[in-house]
């Protein structure tokens, strides 16, 4: 039985899970045009490999990865594409990216695939390069290139891999169903995954609010007898985030400014290993997910294996909505989540909930008073930090400051927020302080880089003009030289045989 | 001596400062010179904190010229594409009271990088000759063109143009570059967005 | 319809500034009550009084601001911070003294450094300390117990406080007062020769302080503040006192339970010093913030010239609150040294 540890604060909303009735998948009709952004994941955006008027299958390579830190783009099914310019999608800034339209043609024609049925006897360099040229990026929200965090180098040794079912935020219940719906899938995955990883053990960590998935996992491993720990702990919000189920399960700590490989741990998102298994055994690339949807302004709240390109709007209409006058679409959860600006914008790889709250459900934010002090926050904080200093430092701009009280530690989770008296937006203060100070970080780069080169540029003039003065009193000093020696003065006689040249020319018509 | 200062106290005490004065002065000279370490010079550290545009809006023909000026005692705010944030450094630096960008010397104005359109460029090379980073690459009768990570948008290339063919595009666009903004500085708490406004048809 | 945007997180807990504020003023009333019952209504004056005030001048001097009056009278702040006050002045205290105390407490504690959440003292301790200073003699005199004299009805407290005169027969002084004058004799025989020493602190002091306790109690279980001030602060005092006792000679200061359940110990420990704007804002910062507290109280009464010490206390704490802060950061996630 595993030790179970527990992290500094956390907080207890409500959890308003049941709404969604999780373990259910309602199929939803496929909308007449998809549109799939090149960047779904962290990292560069992909390269467009097809052209405007192709008819592509479903499963084909439509944007290929551009460098370690991408992935590529599959068509989710058979149609034609219409274009490839900016579209809205679904990002807090609310601005457009560059995505790739296909008008779906119905026939959900798909490419052929090639699996690898004997992953056990494949290098697990291989294996990780099909798991990238499947798409696969980490679903649980981040999107980080599922390849790159597979192969985290021989320095990095990996003793433990960490499947991460918690799903701690309100409302999202996607892996609840992904884990009770496919735990066959699931279980095969984390082997494949440990055996690429090279790690010695295996643990998935569920949150003890999903019972029948528990139930469901563990009945999976023992089926097979995997060597695989199934552990359950209490529910707070936020464990299910990296560092803090990290914590919970193991007692140790990811070091501040690395990665959880640091310590020899991978934690993945029962999605991606989901996604892994279809990837290796059937090679099927990434072009569906499970998208919780919810909230009281839809009727029919559920879960749907939902293409990935989906316009939100078509999602929402299936469901029942019934928005009111002034409606939020909340991408994610109702603690980190971001309220979308577009309802075109698609569902992407990291979409995991798309929450439709009545003002009731969900009130407002009131009107922020001046902080009090309270220390409520710090309480909260699941990284042990000081909210309250780091608002103070946020306001004064005080890039020194918030260093020091680790601003880069912050998970933006939200717990602060959440039982601020004062209802101050903290995380939005903390997330404008980062962006300043990556911001700044750059202009000093490239000033630097500026004023590197200026000086480069003057020392590059000097030399050259100091090169011609050199020249040109080398060629007076060889010219008085050779008048010293022949007794003639060269530059006289080169003007006595000019002279002489045109006298000739003007003699000769 | 001593015992005519007991007896007054006045001229006593004027004469234990004067000496613990003496004592202590001395000491403290002595240490300055001693143990003197070598610092930057202060207008190595200013230059370090101008964004080297080498504009000259300033007034100053380049950032290094400004910053030795600023060590003299110039004003910090005749900068504007280093900004208020580069007025606030050098307040920070020189402990002095940050004042409001100089309006005589340019507005702050979004970062920018030039542009060459090229169908229009004859290879003249003037603008090459202009800039004081070499950001732009080419060569006479050859097409020019700006790297615009090297650029900092200085405009001084603009100028000798004689077809006018460069522009100056703002810098950072694009979801890349985009940051939450502090909540003092949103307009609004809450944004309402009407979504009657714009419609996209499918293409 | 119209999409919103507004930033996360979308849900929030239901406390509010003005529900903390109601949380407070509510766990005062078994205190009040038993201060109305042994001392006379002067209290319940001494409130009416200093929170009108208190509510017009915060009223007036937002407005004059040129922020929303409204919202700042709405969260209760002052209306605390005038209650704390008036619960330490004595009854039956002069009206104008209540006038002034509050005046400067809400002016010069609270709005001149920018209103609620800017000030760096605690502003009912400045109120008080700038009338301890200015007037000795009013500040000094507190009321009789009833089982020493009667206890005034309603109309002759009224007169009392609004139309002062210099006869005064009603007053004396505190228990803590009495100790410190006290020189010759020893604990046993000052406590039979003055009947206002009976009982642990003092007749209606014991029952004071365990009526404020009780109010403490319930704001830690209402998670209004954690226990690290409070208990730091009994603790210290507690230890100190232990330590300073000598079995009850002549310079004795008390024994340890004379002085946490007499004069404004358990009011301070539960009500002043666990002011969120003033204090130390870690759990470990506000441990120390309370155990100092705790010391220079018991240091200012056995020592100082002043009968109770809490206001200095606080104040000069205050002062040290930024420092505390600076050397108490809590251990960030990690950055521990050792992985087990």
């Amino acid at each position: 039985m595993r030790a179970i540890h527990t992290i500094h604060g956390g907080i207890h909303p409500p959890e308003r899970k049941a709404l969604s009735q999780p373990g259910k998948l309602q199929p939803l009709a496929l909308p007449p045009s998809l549109v799939l952004p090149l960047n779904q994941h962290l990292g560069g955006p992909a390269r467009p490999v097809i052209n405007v008027g192709e008819s592509v299958l479903g499963g084909q390579v439509l944007a290929e990865a551009s460098g370690v830190m991408s992935v590529p783009v599959h068509a989710p099914t058979s149609g034609t594409v219409r274009a490839i310019e900016r579209r809205p999608i679904a990002h807090a800034s609310g601005l457009e990216d560059i995505c790739i339209e296909l008008e779906t043609d119905g026939q959900d024609q798909w490419v052929a695939f090639e699996g690898i049925p004997h992953w056990r006897d494949c290098e697990p360099a291989i294996l990780a390069e099909q798991v990238r040229n499947a798409g696969i990026a980490g679903m649980g929200g981040a999107g980080f290139p599922t390849a790159v965090k597979l192969t985290p180098g021989p320095q990095r040794p990996i003793e433990l891999l960490l499947i991460n079912g918690t799903e701690c935020e309100p409302y999202i219940t996607a892996d609840d169903t992904l884990m009770q719906r496919y735990a066959d899938q699931l279980i095969e995955g984390t082997t494949i995954l440990a055996h690429i990883l090279g790690a010695d053990s295996i643990l998935i960590g569920i949150e003890d609010n999903k019972p029948e998935a528990i139930a469901c996992v563990q009945a999976a491993v023992d089926q097979i007898d995997a060597p695989i720990e199934v552990a359950s702990f209490p529910t707070k919000y936020p464990s299910g985030g990296e560092k803090q189920v990290i914590e919970i399960l193991t007692g140790m700590q990811v070091p501040s400014g690395g990665i959880p490989a640091d310590i020899g741990i991978v934690c993945l998102n029962p999605g991606t290993a989901v996604a892994v298994q279809q990837a290796i055994i059937e090679g099927k690339p990434l072009t569906h997910r499970i998208v919780t949807l919810t909230g009281e302004a839809l009727s029919q709240p559920c879960n749907t294996l939902a293409c990935l390109g989906t316009p939100i709007a078509h999602l929402l209409r299936a469901v029942g909505w019934a928005p009111e006058g002034q409606q939020r679409v909340i991408h994610g959860g109702p603690m980190m989540g971001f309220a979308v600006s577009n309802l075109d914008a698609p569902v992407t790889k990291i979409t995991n909930c798309l929450l439709a709250p009545t003002e009731s459900e969900l009130p407002l934010p009131e009107e922020p008073q001046p902080c009090i002090r309270c220390g409520h926050c710090a309480e909260a904080c699941p990284a042990s930090l000081l909210p309250q200093q780091l608002y103070w430092y946020a306001r004064a701009k005080d890039q020194e400051q918030l260093a020091a009280h680790r601003l880069f530690d912050c998970i933006e989770c939200g717990a602060c927020a959440y039982v601020c008296p004062s209802h101050i937006p903290l995380v939005q203060y903390y997330r404008a302080a980062k962006g300043q100070i990556r911001d700044s970080e750059q202009e000093r780069k490239r000033s630097d880089n500026s004023r590197a080169r200026f000086e480069a540029r003057e020392q590059r003039l000097e030399e050259e003009a100091a090169a011609r003065e050199a020249k040109r009193a080398a060629r007076k000093a060889a010219a008085q030289q050779q008048a010293e020696s022949d007794g003639v003065d060269p530059v006289q006689a080169a003007i006595e045989r000019a002279k002489a040249k045109k006298a000739q020319q003007d003699a000769a018509p | 001596m001593v015992g005519w200062l007991a007896t007054e106290p006045l001229f006593a005490a004027l004469a234990a400062l004067l000496l613990l004065g003496s004592v202590f002065g001395a000491l403290l000279g002595y240490a300055a010179i001693r143990f003197r370490v070598e610092g930057n010079p202060i207008s190595e550290q200013i230059n370090a904190l101008l964004p080297q545009t080498q504009c000259g809006q300033c007034g100053y023909p380049g950032c290094r010229p400004y910053s030795e000026a600023i060590a003299e005692g110039d004003a910090i705010n005749k900068c504007p594409p280093g900004g208020e944030e580069t007025i606030q450094a050098l307040a920070d630096l020189l402990d002095v009271e940050p004042q409001p960008l100089d309006a005589e010397h340019g507005v702050e104005k979004e970062p920018v990088v030039a542009w060459i359109r090229e169908a229009e460029c004859i290879g003249c090379t003037k603008c090459i000759q202009a800039c004081p980073v070499d950001a732009i690459l080419g060569a006479a009768k050859v097409m020019h063109t700006v790297i615009a990570d090297e650029c900092t948008g200085c405009d001084l290339c603009l100028e000798p143009c004689p077809v006018d063919c460069i522009d100056l595009i703002p810098r950072k666009q694009g979801i890349g570059f985009w940051h939450w903004p502090l909540p003092e500085d949103r307009l609004r708490p809450i944004e309402v967005i009407a979504t009657d406004a714009a419609t996209r048809t499918a293409a | 319809m119209s999409l919103l945007r507004v930033t996360s997180p979308h849900t929030a807990g239901r406390q509010n500034v003005s529900s903390v504020m109601r949380d407070v003023l509510l766990a005062t009333a078994p205190g009040i009550l038993v201060m109305t019952w042994f001392f006379g209504p002067g209290t319940l004056i001494n409130l009416v009084l200093g929170g009108s005030v208190a509510l017009a001048a915060e009223y007036g001097v937002v407005a004059l601001r040129g922020r929303n009056p409204k919202t700042a009278i709405a969260d209760l702040s002052v209306l605390v911070t005038s209650t704390l006050l008036c619960i330490a002045l004595p009854p039956y205290a002069p009206w104008w003294l209540i006038v002034i105390g509050v005046l400067t407490a809400v002016l010069l504690g609270k709005q001149v450094f920018g209103g609620l959440g800017y000030n760096p003292f605690n502003p009912a301790m400045v109120g008080y300390v700038v009338l301890l200073i200015s007037f000795p003699i009013q500040m000094s005199s507190w009321a009789l117990p009833r089982d020493l004299v009667a206890t005034p009805g309603l109309g002759e407290a009224m007169q009392r406080v609004f139309l002062p005169s210099s006869i005064d027969a009603m007053t004396g002084a505190t228990p803590l007062d009495l100790l410190r004058q006290n020189t010759g004799l020893l604990f046993a025989d000052l406590m039979m020769s003055r009947p206002e020493l009976s009982g642990w602190g003092g007749l209606g002091w014991v029952e004071v302080n365990l009526a404020f306790l009780l109010g403490g109690l319930w704001l830690l279980y209402r998670k209004i503040f954690t226990w690290h001030a409070p208990l730091a602060m009994l603790a210290a005092l507690g230890l100190c006192a232990l330590m300073g006792f000598d079995g009850g000679s002549s310079s004795s200061g008390g024994s340890a339970l004379f002085h946490l359940f007499s004069g404004a110990s358990m009011f301070a420990a539960f009500f002043i010093i666990t002011d969120p704007v003033s204090s130390a804002v870690s759990n470990r910062g506000r441990l120390i913030f309370g155990a100092l507290i705790g010391v220079l109280v018991y240091l200012i009464r056995t020592l100082g010239n002043y009968p109770d010490a809490v206001a200095f206390a606080v104040l000069i704490l205050n002062f040290c609150a930024p420092f505390i802060d600076h050397y108490t950061q809590p251990t960030v996630y990690g950055t521990r040294k050792m992985n087990p």
